[in-house]
């Protein structure tokens, strides 16, 4: 029996205006996945992840999570949602005039009612998962870029999310870090069970860390492919695909 | 044809109906206009085919690549031959690989158009920008309403940070500003004045100056220049490091968070920065009244006590509050509305301080003329 539906995709659209980058997109990521978006740059991924996390409207089409319309639907279920989803941007995206403790504690201020004191202990608990144990009163100015990203990933755990998405989260790390990001990915998978979907181009991580994928392509702005990265490899069902994940080697 | 026989790096000759262009020596940043127009003149009149003779060839760059690519595209538009053979091979390769390079832009330009098109885009531009400040107006209000209703998610340690900012951090440039202005407004009263033999009324013209208008207009523009912009650079930077998207995905207002505790901290310190600006305005006045026109003391305090009235001191205090709400909802909309690199955080800087500074003049104007006919 297959695992229930997280995320189901249909018809999906996706565009600025009237230029479209994608057009009626399907797909489905199971609860437990390590979902890829994948596909070379202008092909739509990051706007896609955008359209998933309610920050840019779609085209047309519907976005189903955990069975409620994130286009469509009532205004608090979507909310519901929304809270039980962590989000782990490009650059961290951490509030520069807060410390590491004040960032995770932020989203657990509005939405939970812990006292402070909890509050406190949780985010060091989250900094501590992420690797980055002490480091509650730091500023993100004093911390390194991968530091940045490993303390972005505990606020998005902040609040012990259903479904965590990572826009890129290997851009900017250097091969060590990238690799011990992966890691981490990977284990808050096995010990939470939590969906995660991934936009990334990096050959490594998607080897590494995806059991499911889809490919977008810029030039037919279209789902090329879908499944396992590792079984797309073996048997490609197009040039693009091989290409991209053979890093330009010729079929 | 002997390459003896020419003098500059790209010569153009022509026999027999084939257009030699012979390239000797150096040719860098090579400037090849004429040599292209003489190309295109001999194709035009009797060329049938471009041949390249690169005998003695030095150093070259990308000079050279544009003016073989155009001469090569000159050859195709009038359908004569060339002949690149002789070129050497990464030379060729490297023309080959200009036209392969697609042209074409693959938008629509944003730029040209007719007329009526541009009209149009202008119209349909102006009508979003109203749009989306009439949307953040009612983003705000409601904002209010949450604040008033204790409803609101704005964090105290936020607010009292703004409010530090723009309240005792400006109490020093504040001060010497309307000191100054209030100096230069006596310096000017007094020479007037003085042929009128009336120059204590220097005094009256400056405590009206200062506490009806100019000190609410020195601190708004103060306070546009360096509050305003600050806020308008901060939440645009907050744009370009995706902390606005973490903010609306993690569901929580922008406006509570980030507007809210500027807008109150600024409706709250412009009013008690105009008084100081008025009661510093009035000392500079003094001070040119006192130690440079020698007017006694106690005269000056007089005049000034007597041209003192409550009312004007109230429209300078109500315009100081209304120039709060105008910098704080004109920085905020500015960074808000930021685009997503670092060039559009200097223009949300620059139209911050320019559309608070036209806004408070606008509504100057509207209280003047309210007053006048209220008689205040």
């Amino acid at each position: 029996m297959s695992a229930p539906v997280a995320i189901d995709v249909k018809g999906l659209s996706v565009g600025y205006g009237d230029y479209v980058l994608l057009h009626d997109a399907d797909y489905q990521v199971n609860k437990g996945d390590i979902f890829i978006i994948m596909g070379g740059s202008g092909c739509g991924k990051s706007s896609m992840l955008r359209v998933l996390t309610g920050l840019l409207p779609p085209l047309k089409g519907e976005v189903i999570i955990n069975g409620v319309d994130m286009i469509n639907g009532k205004v608090d279920d979507i909310q519901k949602i929304r809270e039980k989803s962590g989000i782990l941007y490009q650059s961290g995206a951490l509030f520069s005039s807060m410390t590491l403790a004040e960032n995770i504690m932020l989203p657990m201020q509005q939405y939970s009612d812990y006292s402070a004191a909890t509050m406190r202990e949780l985010a060091g608990l989250k900094l501590a998962l992420v690797g980055l144990k002490g480091f509650d009163d730091f500023y993100p100015s004093e911390i390194s870029g991968g530091m940045k990203k490993r303390a972005g990933l505990a606020r998005a755990l902040a609040l012990d999310p259903d479904i965590v998405y990572f826009d890129e989260p290997s851009a900017g790390l250097d091969p060590i870090s990238s690799h011990n990001l992966d890691e981490l990915i990977i284990e808050l998978n096995r010990s939470l069970g939590t969906t995660i979907v991934v936009v990334t181009h990096e050959l490594a991580s998607i080897f590494a860390i995806g059991n499911n994928s889809i490919f977008l392509d810029a030039a037919s702005k279209t789902i090329l492919a879908r499944g396992n990265p590792k079984e797309l490899l073996k048997n490609p069902p197009n040039k693009e695909v091989y290409e991209f994940l053979t890093r330009g080697e010729k079929k | 044809m002997r390459i003896s026989q020419i003098n500059n790096p790209v010569e153009v000759l022509s026999k027999g109906g084939v257009v030699y262009v012979a390239l000797s020596g150096d040719i860098l940043t090579y400037n090849s206009e004429s040599a292209l127009k003489k190309i295109a003149d001999i194709v035009q009149k009797s060329g049938q085919q471009i041949k390249f003779m690169p005998d003695g060839l030095g150093s070259w760059d990308s000079s050279l690549i544009l003016l073989i690519y155009e001469a090569v595209r000159i050859a195709k538009d009038k359908g004569v031959e060339t002949d690149l053979s002789k070129l050497p091979k990464n030379l060729q390769d490297l023309v080959k690989m200009a036209f392969e390079v697609d042209r074409k832009p693959e938008h629509k330009s944003a730029t040209g158009g007719g007329f009526l098109e541009t009209v149009g885009r202008i119209v349909v531009n102006l009508c979003s920008v109203i749009s989306n400040f009439f949307n953040f107006l009612g983003a705000v209000t409601l904002g209010i309403g949450r604040f008033l209703s204790f409803r609101s998610i704005m964090r105290r340690i936020d607010f009292c940070a703004a409010l530090d900012d723009c309240g005792p951090k400006a109490l020093a440039i504040v001060s010497l500003i309307s000191f100054l202005v209030g100096l230069i407004l006596a310096f000017v009263g007094a020479v007037q004045l003085q042929i009128f033999g009336a120059q204590i009324y220097v005094a009256s013209l400056v405590t009206v100056g200062m506490c009806r208008i100019m000190g609410a207009i020195m601190v708004g523009i103060i306070m546009a220049g360096r509050t305003g912009s600050a806020y308008a650079a901060t939440i645009g930077t907050m744009q370009v490091n995706e902390e606005l998207d973490a903010l609306q995905t993690m569901g929580l207002s922008q406006i509570d968070f980030l507007v809210m505790p500027r807008l109150l901290a600024l409706i709250l310190a412009m009013p008690i920065l105009t008084m100081l600006a008025d009661f510093m305005g009035m000392l500079g006045g003094g001070f040119v009244g006192v130690f440079i026109m020698g007017l006694p003391y106690q005269e000056y305090w007089k005049f000034a006590i007597n041209a003192f009235t409550l009312n004007n001191f109230l429209v300078g205090i109500f315009h100081g509050f209304c120039f709060g709400i105008i910098i704080a909802m004109c920085g905020c909309y500015s960074g808000l509305t930021c685009g997503r690199n670092a060039d559009s955080v200097g223009v949300a800087t620059t139209s911050s301080v320019v559309n608070a500074i036209v806004w408070m003049i606008v509504i100057t104007g509207i209280i003047t003329v309210i007053c006048q006919e209220i008689g205040v």
